[in-house]
């Protein structure tokens, strides 16, 4: 019971917060409102029983990117003229919903398709923790492991390449 | 009780307000944003799922969707103030550079 409500609560908080994000004028709104949408998705992975996911969604996604999105927005100080004031900021994110509702109709009455989707019972009272995904990321995916640190030193030298005015 | 669908349809509504994001709004930033939240619905469909089978591969591609995650905010952001420092704005009609 404890559980349907938190999910129900989890949910409109994520989706509120997404539906802010977009149709805010000033980007540091947004940021602030993306933040309040990825900790509700912390606790939706909390509910899930991922328990490393969701310490990660918190310091990845609601501390790192968003620092970082916001550290940019009062880098580049954003002036009111930069904003685009003509911009109809209900009608064309309005309109873009609208346009994607027969889509998201299709893809719901796919889902409701499904075979039942009740959660199994878990599988032993670990299951999603640290230590639990530790063991199984290096034990069967340690070459995916590898690769995600070779592109974050792609990734680190090429930010480095860009920024840098002379090398 | 709370069944795998309802997850999945949180992640498509959640999706589809990314899609919504991306294509009705010009300001790059909040481009930028939109498609950080795609990445998180399908994020969410992934746990879902890993819980629904009991495996612990789902775990391991949101791992790896946020290291990508990570390394795009990186580079993108360079980006946008590259683009900010030559066009001085911030709108997406603005860096038509490819444009013929």
């Amino acid at each position: 019971m404890l559980t349907t409500i938190l999910f129900y609560l989890l949910v409109a908080v994520m989706l509120g917060g997404g539906l802010v994000t977009i149709t805010r004028r000033h980007p540091l709104s947004a940021a602030l409102a993306l933040v309040t949408s990825f900790l509700a998705l912390s606790g939706l992975y909390a509910l899930l029983t991922a328990q490393l996911i969701a310490i990660l969604q918190i310091l990845v996604y609601a501390g790192a990117i968003v620092a970082l999105i916001v550290f940019v927005i009062m880098l580049l100080n954003v002036r009111e003229e930069d904003l685009n004031y003509h911009e109809e900021l209900v009608p064309q994110v309005g309109i873009a919903l609208v346009a994607l509702l027969p889509v998201v109709g299709v893809v719901i009455a796919a889902i409701n398709r499904l075979p039942s989707g009740t959660f199994p019972a878990l599988p032993d009272p670990g299951y999603g923790s640290i230590e639990q995904v530790g063991m199984y990321l290096y034990q069967h995916h340690v070459f995916v492991f590898e690769l995600v640190s070779v592109l974050l030193t792609v990734a680190l030298v090429g930010v480095v390449l860009l920024a840098k005015r002379r090398i | 009780m709370i069944s795998l669908q309802h997850f999945l349809i949180a992640s498509a509504l959640l999706f589809a307000i990314g899609v919504a994001g991306v294509v009705g709004r010009k300001n790059i930033f909040i481009v930028f944003m939109s498609i950080e939240l795609m990445l998180n619905a399908v994020n969410l469909s992934f746990v879902a799922f890993a819980r629904f089978l009991n495996q612990l591969d789902g775990h391991i591609f949101v791992f790896l969707v946020m290291a990508v995650a990570a390394a795009e905010a990186a580079i993108g952001l360079a980006i946008v103030i590259l683009l900010f420092k030559n066009k001085e704005s911030l709108n997406t009609d603005d860096f038509s550079l490819m444009k013929r």
